[in-house]
This record gives C-alpha cells, sequence and structure tokens, in this order.
C-alpha cells in the first residue's frame, strides 16, 4: 500500500520496548542528575543526551512557546563557547546534534565517535548554567520560531485542525496549547521570558543524562562527575502540578473547513490514562487495544471492515501513546473512500467500535500481535538511539528504569479480557472530541 | 525540533568509514546472483536490501504511474493467499517487508527473526514473483493513489518540487510525478500492472545487500530461492535527461501564508573526477548545517526561515544542484535576493581555508556515524553496488575527500555555481515576486 497523504499523520502506535537490563546500567550524581548508560558496542559511535523535566506544559501563563523558543537560544552561546560554536565544535568533530521540545520534555543530543564523548559533556554541561543571549540575538531567533510555526502550522490545514482539536480536547489542561506556541503569544516571547525559564528549571537535578553506544558504564561515571558533577543543584525546583483536566461529560465535536483540505477525514480522541510509575497495566492493555482495532490496515478490525469489506475507507488508525506526565489520547481515524461522506465514514467507525464491543478479541490476532511486540525488542536493539530516546523519554515522564524495563513483561501479561476492559471504559463518546476536517467547497449536513 | 529536517533525496556518495571494523564479503549464489554481506551475528535478525535499477522511469509511454501503482500492490496478495492472508502470514513472522519506488530504483527492505528465515522468504518470494495483483486490491489501491495525486495538488512544497522537475525536464520521466496523473491512473489496467512489473523487476538490474545473522553461503541459498522465477530483462533504460531551464523566477499562485521556493540549476555527474571538489563546496555553500553559508546569511543573521539547504541532485540520467527554503509571503522576495547574492559571491570566491578546514574534518568524521546497525548498513552497501563502487572503495574515500585544496573548490564553484541561471520556483503569495520571460 502506498504511504497515504501528506497528512503529517503520525497515527501509529509503536510497539514500544525496552533494552535487555544486562545492557542498561542507570544511577545518581551526588548533584541529583540522573543518569542512564546503554551499551552497544557494534560501532565506535555514542548518542550523548540531556532530557530536560520540563516541557511545554509546563509554561507560565500567556508565555505559550517559551520552552520551544529557549530550546532554539540554547544554541547562541556562554561565555565560554560564545557565537553559536557549540554546533560548529560538534561538527568540526565530525558529530551531528540538535534538539526538541515537548509537552513533558525538552532534550538536546549529540552523535559523535565514541571518543568524543567528553567534549560533548563540557558542551552540555555549560550551557546547562551558562547561556549567555544578546537582544538582538533573540528577535532574530524569534523570527525564526514564526517562520517555524508558518511551516509547521500555518501552511497546513491538517496541522491547524490538530491544534483546534486539542484545544477543544484540553480545557484545563496544558496540554491544549501548541507546543509551538499561540502566534500572538510568540510575537510577545522576550529575552528576559526566556531567561526566567532557563534558571528556573535548567539545573542537573532537573535533568537526565542518557548515553548510548561504545562506552561502558564506568567512562560514563567518571566523565560525568568530571563535567556534570560540579555543577550545583537548584533548590527551588518547581514541583511538577499542571492543571488537571476534570472529568469529560459532555461530547465535544468541532468541524474545520479549508479550501487547502484535499482528502477529508474524521479523527475521534478519547481521553484516557498514560503510563504511570508501577502502574502500567491499564496503559499496555490500550496498546494492544489500538492495534487490534486499527495497526496495521489489511489485519486490523477497522482495516479489515472498512477498507477490505466495505470499502468505506481509503485509510484508518488507531493510535495511543502512553508516554506522558498526565492524561493523555485514545485516537480513531477513519479517511473516507470517495463519494463516502463525513457523516457516513463515523457512522460506519462507530459500527465496527459496537461490533467489537460485541464480539471481542479475535484470539489469532492477539496472539499474532504478541509475536510482534516481542519480536520488536529484538529488533530495537539494532537502533540503540531509539532504546536511548525511549529511557529520556520515560523517566522525562516520571517513570523509571524499572518501569521502562518491566514494560515488555506488562505487555505479555495482558489477557483479551484486560483489553475488553480497557475498551469499556474508554469508549463513551461523551469523553471523545470528534472532528472532521473538510474541504471548504463541500457542505456536508449533519443529519 | 530546531533543526529543519529535509527530504531524503540528498545524493551523498554513501561509504563506510576507514576505522570501522565492517567486513564486507561478495557473495555469489550457486545461481550467479551477486550480494554484498556484513555477518553480524549479536542480533538474531537479518536486514535484506534489494534494488531493481530503474525505478519508476521505465514506466511505459502514456502509462506513467504504472510501476508506482504496481509497487503499492506487491504487498497485497499472492499466491494463494489475497492481500488479508499475505499480511496475516508476515505478521505472524513478525517480519516488516517495505516496497518503495523512485525514478532510479525500485526497492525492497525486509527484515526477519533468524527462527523465521526460511518462512519469511518464501513467503517474500510469493510477492516478488506471484503477485495477484487482485481486481479489487487494483481498486483499492488505485483509490488510495488519487488520493495520494489529490492531495499532493495541494501541497505547497509538492506543488514546488513538481512544477521545478516539469520545468526542467519536460517529457522525461524526471518531468512528471511517479504517482502519474487522475487521468493515467483512471486508464491504467490490470494488465498494464503486470506488465509494468516485468519492465522493472528483473534479474538484469538486481542489486542485493545483506547484513546480520547470516553466513555467506546461507545467504547464497536463500536467493537463489528468492528470486527463482525473476524475468533475466526488463525494459530498456530511458535516455539522459536535458536540462531545459534557464535562470529565472517562475511564481505559482497558493493562498498559503508562508512561500516555498525550490532553486536550482544543472548540477555535476556523480562519476565526474572533481565530483568530491563539488561535493566538499555544497557541504559549506548549502549542506543544512548551522555552518553553512546559506543557514548563516538566511537564518542567523536575518530570521528569514526555519531551514534552508542545498545539495548535489545527481541521479543516474540527470545532475542538478537544487535548494529549498520557506519564508512568510512577506519576506521570501528577500530570502530569494540573498540566495542569489551568496550563490555568486561563493561562485567568483570560493570559500575560505577555514571553511574547507571544518567542512573536511566533519565530512571524514561523520563516517562512523553512518552505520549504526544492520539496516543502515545493508542500505549503504545496496547504494555503494548501484553507484558502481567497489568494496576497496571504502578505504580510499576519506582520502579523496582529504585531497581537495581550495583552488579545487574555487575552480569548481567557478565551474558549478551559476547564480544568473539559479531558477527559482515560488508557491504561495509572493510580495515583490513576479515570473520572469
Amino acid at each position: 500500500m502506498p504511504r497515504l497523504f501528506g497528512l503529517c499523520l503520525s497515527f501509529l502506535t509503536v510497539l514500544s520496548t525496552a533494552a535487555k537490563a544486562d545492557d542498561v546500567t542507570s544511577f545518581q550524581l551526588d548533584n541529583g542528575m540522573d543518569v542512564v548508560v546503554i551499551e552497544d558496542h557494534r560501532a565506535p559511535v555514542v548518542v550523548h543526551m540531556v532530557w530536560y523535566r520540563v516541557g511545554a506544559a509546563d509554561e507560565p501563563p500567556g508565555r505559550s512557546g517559551i520552552a520551544h523558543f529557549l530550546e532554539h537560544l540554547m544554541f547562541k552561546g556562554t561565555d565560554a563557547y560564545p557565537d553559536g560554536s557549540v554546533s560548529d565544535i560538534v561538527e568540526a568533530n565530525g558529530g551531528s546534534d540538535n534538539a526538541f521540545t515537548s509537552y513533558d520534555y525538552t532534550g538536546y543530543y549529540q552523535r559523535v565517535a565514541a571518543d568524543r564523548l567528553g567534549l560533548m559533556m563540557e558542551l552540555e554541561a555549560d550551557r546547562m548554567t551558562g547561556l549567555t543571549l544578546s537582544e538582538a540575538d533573540v528577535l532574530t531567533e524569534r523570527d525564526v520560531i514564526l517562520e517555524e510555526r508558518n511551516q509547521r502550522t500555518e501552511n497546513s490545514a491538517g496541522a491547524l485542525f490538530g491544534e483546534q482539536r486539542r484545544a477543544a480536547q484540553f480545557m484545563n489542561h496544558p496540554y491544549g496549547i501548541p507546543i509551538i506556541g499561540w502566534r500572538a503569544e510568540m510575537q510577545t516571547l522576550s529575552r528576559d521570558d526566556a531567561f526566567n525559564f532557563y534558571h528556573t528549571y535548567y539545573a542537573p537535578n532537573n535533568a537526565i543524562l542518557v548515553v548510548a553506544g561504545d562506552v561502558t558504564p564506568e567512562q560514563v561515571r567518571d566523565l560525568a562527575e568530571t563535567y556534570y558533577g560540579p555543577l550545583t543543584p537548584s533548590d527551588a525546583l518547581p514541583v511538577r502540578a499542571r492543571p488537571q483536566e476534570p472529568p469529560q461529560l459532555a461530547e465535544r465535536r468541532i468541524r474545520f473547513a479549508d479550501p487547502r483540505v484535499a482528502q477529508p477525514y474524521v479523527i475521534r480522541t478519547y481521553l484516557v490514562p498514560e503510563r504511570d510509575p508501577g502502574d502500567q497495566e491499564q496503559a499496555a492493555a490500550l496498546v494492544f487495544l489500538s492495534n487490534l482495532l486499527g495497526g496495521e490496515g489489511a489485519t486490523s478490525l477497522l482495516g479489515e471492515k472498512l477498507q477490505f469489506e466495505t470499502q468505506q475507507a481509503l485509510y484508518t488508525s488507531a493510535f495511543y501513546d502512553g508516554l506522558s506526565m498526565d492524561d493523555t489520547t485514545f485516537g480513531l481515524v477513519m479517511v473516507p473512500a470517495q463519494g463516502v461522506s463525513l457523516q457516513e465514514g463515523e457512522d460506519a467507525m462507530d459500527a465496527v467500535i459496537a461490533e467489537f464491543m460485541e464480539t471481542g478479541v479475535d484470539l489469532e490476532k492477539f496472539e499474532s500481535l504478541k509475536t510482534q511486540i516481542r519480536a520488536a525488542n529484538i529488533y530495537a536493539k539494532d537502533n540503540v538511539q531509539g532504546l536511548a530516546r525511549n529511557y529520556g523519554e520515560a523517566l522525562s515522564v516520571g517513570l523509571t528504569v524499572q518501569d521502562v524495563q518491566d514494560w515488555p513483561a506488562i505487555l505479555d501479561a495482558v489477557t483479551p479480557d484486560d483489553v475488553m476492559e480497557a475498551a469499556r471504559t474508554i469508549f463513551d463518546r461523551r469523553n471523545a472530541v470528534t472532528g472532521w476536517l473538510e474541504r471548504e467547497d463541500t457542505t456536508e449536513v449533519t443529519q | 525540533m530546531i533543526r529543519f529536517v529535509f527530504a531524503c533525496l540528498v545524493s551523498v556518495v554513501a561509504a563506510l568509514p576507514v576505522r570501522a571494523s565492517v567486513d564486507i564479503q561478495e557473495v555469489t549464489s550457486p545461481g550467479g546472483i551477486n550480494a554484498w554481506l556484513v555477518e553480524s551475528h549479536e542480533i538474531p535478525f537479518v536486514a535484506l536490501e534489494i534494488r531493481f535499477q530503474g525505478g519508476a522511469s521505465l514506466d511505459a509511454p502514456g502509462k506513467r504511474g504504472a510501476i508506482n501503482f504496481m509497487t503499492g500492490l506487491l504487498e497485497e496478495g499472492a499466491g494463494d493467499m489475497d492481500a488479508r492472508a499475505f499480511a496475516a502470514a508476515r505478521d505472524a513472522l513478525a517480519a516488516s517487508f517495505d516496497f518503495d519506488v523512485h525514478n532510479d530504483a525500485l526497492s525492497i527492505s525486509a527484515e526477519f527473526l533468524t527462527e523465521n528465515r526460511d518462512a519469511a522468504m518464501a513467503l517474500l518470494h510469493q510477492a516478488l514473483i506471484d503477485p495477484r495483483f487482485d481486481q479489487d486490491a487494483v481498486e483499492r489501491v488505485r483509490g488510495q493513489i488519487v488520493s495520494v495525486i489529490q492531495s499532493d495538488a495541494k501541497d505547497p512544497d509538492k506543488i514546488a518540487s513538481t512544477t521545478f522537475s516539469a520545468l526542467a525536464f519536460g517529457d522525461h520521466p524526471y518531468g512528471t510525478s511517479l504517482n502519474g496523473t487522475e487521468e493515467t491512473i483512471a486508464a491504467l489496467t490490470r494488465d498494464d500492472i503486470v506488465e509494468a512489473k516485468d519492465r522493472v523487476m528483473a534479474r538484469d538490474r538486481l542489486f542485493v545487500s545483506a547484513v546480520g545473522d547470516i553466513s555467506g553461503d546461507e545467504l547464497g541459498v536463500l536467493l537463489d530461492k528468492l528470486f527463482d522465477g525473476l524475468p533475466e530483462t526488463g525494459a530498456p533504460f530511458p535516455g539522459k535527461a536535458e536540462y531545459q531551464l534557464s535562470g529565472g523566477v517562475t511564481v505559482v499562485p497558493f493562498d498559503t501564508p508562508q512561500s516555498v521556493a525550490v532553486f536550482g540549476h544543472q548540477g555535476i555527474e556523480r562519476h565526474d573526477p572533481d565530483f568530491f571538489s563539488a561535493f566538499v563546496l555544497n557541504g559549506v555553500l548549502g549542506s543544512g548545517g548551522f555552518g553553512s553559508r546559506l543557514m548563516e546569511e538566511v537564518r542567523e543573521k536575518r530570521g528569514l526561515t526555519y531551514g534552508i539547504y542545498s545539495y548535489l541532485y545527481s541521479m543516474d540520467l540527470a545532475e542538478l544542484v537544487l535548494g529549498q527554503v520557506a519564508s512568510g509571503n512577506d519576506r521570501i522576495a528577500e530570502a530569494t535576493e540573498v540566495v542569489r547574492a551568496e550563490w555568486a559571491k561563493v561562485a567568483a570566491e570560493g570559500i575560505t581555508q577555514e571553511e574547507l578546514d571544518a567542512v573536511k574534518t566533519y565530512l571524514t568524521g561523520a563516517y562512523p556515524l553512518r552505520f549504526d546497525g544492520n539496516g543502515p548498513i545493508a542500505n549503504i552497501m545496496v547504494g555503494m553496488q548501484m553507484e558502481g563502487l567497489g568494496v576497496d572503495y571504502i578505504a580510499t574515500r576519506n582520502d579523496k575527500v582529504n585531497a581537495v585544496s581550495l583552488e579545487d573548490v574555487k575552480k569548481m564553484a567557478a565551474r558549478l555555481l551559476d547564480a544568473d541561471a539559479l531558477h527559482f520556483v515560488v508557491v504561495g503569495t509572493p510580495e515583490g515576486l513576479e515570473t520572469t520571460n
């Protein structure tokens, strides 16, 4: 099947994985910085990552986008390494570097030859506390993030639709605010905003170091103590208690039309629990539920019924990502075939779910999925950067190394009854947002 | 993410590092199929990469889109299995098969566990040799492709790149989308799909590499079974694509807040003796890193864009130097001016010794980072074979980068870069830019 649409929908549930426990070592520095080491000696390469336990959902009211803006500004320089020289040094050492901001974390990473690890730590430790910013740098970079918003969001009807859906989903929790920020608020972000955020959250006791590749835990410990060890911890880290989403009691529906929409679709997201420390069983059941309903088009229930039997859909999917600090979403997608209205598409999707609630889990498919999840653990070992990312993300959202390592066994222990129980808990339209993305020229009428 | 993640079109020479302890075996199967293998028994699976050279450019006249269509159908049923039975069998084995096509190759990437090796390869063999192309699958995939064509028509990035290709290459396959048009797709029949397969999937254009838990002997036996029944020869390759564009601007009006510009002119052949001078030159001009001239001038100094890059797009039948930038409609004119000025400056002056040293350290040091896993190594190896490089090339690759002198780059800049020949295709409602000519 061709990859469908330029919709930028990564509507797939990753069959999450973890490295074998004996390849992973974790410890904490005296200043509170957490360290995870994943060994893979097949190539002389390391990935060095520093994750901060702060993201867009921790921003002050009215300052949306500041977490991501600060991430950009972190490349501007320090007294020791001025004028953006960090990236130059990384590249001059044959490495590549980048960074990312999410709702719950902000991360910085480099991939380099293993013998350059100490230098990477020196650079990253330096900018954890030594950032300098000129007013001119801040203003120019603000233009850059506004162009980034143009590129990612304003130029894409699907992205604008997604932003509106999130805002409808989270009435009280900051997950309803876009990570890149609302345009009007981004335009007012200042040097002071950036420094306030930086000084509040960037400290060794709010950071996680993940090193993966051709190193030993002893080497990492020595280098980390040398470079990160001297940094002073913050004694004023805010408690990460965001405004929580109240129970949703009424169905929410939105319709978004734009002349740039070529392919309309229906998407529904239910508010559901995330993976919690020591309590990941329901999340594991939701992973199975999403794969059974909408994993692979030719074998999932939505795909079989709507793409193959009735041919009402061009594409269907179900998705769930449990790596989140607070409540997250479980989603269903239905892209109708030509001549099928969004209402017909949504009705057909609901009919499949209703039938599933009656007939239950197909045991053959359930077993096949278990085989695939076990295999995913083997394939995942080929991608040490992916493993590093998995640990960094999990620890950033409050899980422990133990939780990450328990996850495959928890997945393996899920039963069909668990899946149905999870389905009964979440499938209630009073607990969901349903969105229609429409062509501007169509005027579909809800019956 | 702070960096602009750019399309994976970049034609970079792929090679393995000198320092890497990667041992490539050249395997010839008992039936005469050549393959490159790296044995690696740490993880019990194999990554297998298969290429059929020519790809979608082998579409028959009037049948544009047929090879892409056919590629989308390879996993939609084979032998006595319909699409769903095939997918269920693959999932039960926890194997993955990815089928894809571009204008120079049809590619198949497979990963399978050692414990399921024979069964997984028997399944893939059926998809390669005996795909069903059932009528209901044909109609299902046809619907998907039409949707993709319609979506591309409203995507400013896609409009920009397809417009540039059309202006540059006209009627040559490189000048049109490999998806075809709604009209060509509507007209394609099951017979066209069957013919499309035989045009491209043949032994005389086959390249294979494998990395993982398998020996050379085992791989040879595997390959003979896997490709048993494949036709010996496919369709003749099309001729070179003549570059038909001159300098200027083409505006494609599209109502969206940010204009997307694709720019470029003729490039350099991969086999040109001075290719490495061009490769190093582009590393400084626009490789996408923060140190590059375009990134520095357009983003870092002026904040005109989130990302800008240029690259050598050396295909089998044509060569381009291409770049891309996106800026708000009120700022794109300035961005294009800055690009043109920097292009002219580098063409006239070349680069500095400091830039040359930095880019060499980067390019040579970056090698080991490229092959961190069975999948990436298999991918690199099959690319090397298609470019006609030998396994011995690996040992000399860094030397070729290091041998490029400041004078070489200056000569190449004067030869390759031509600001007057640069053509910008701008999609949006740009202020202060109009179509020239």
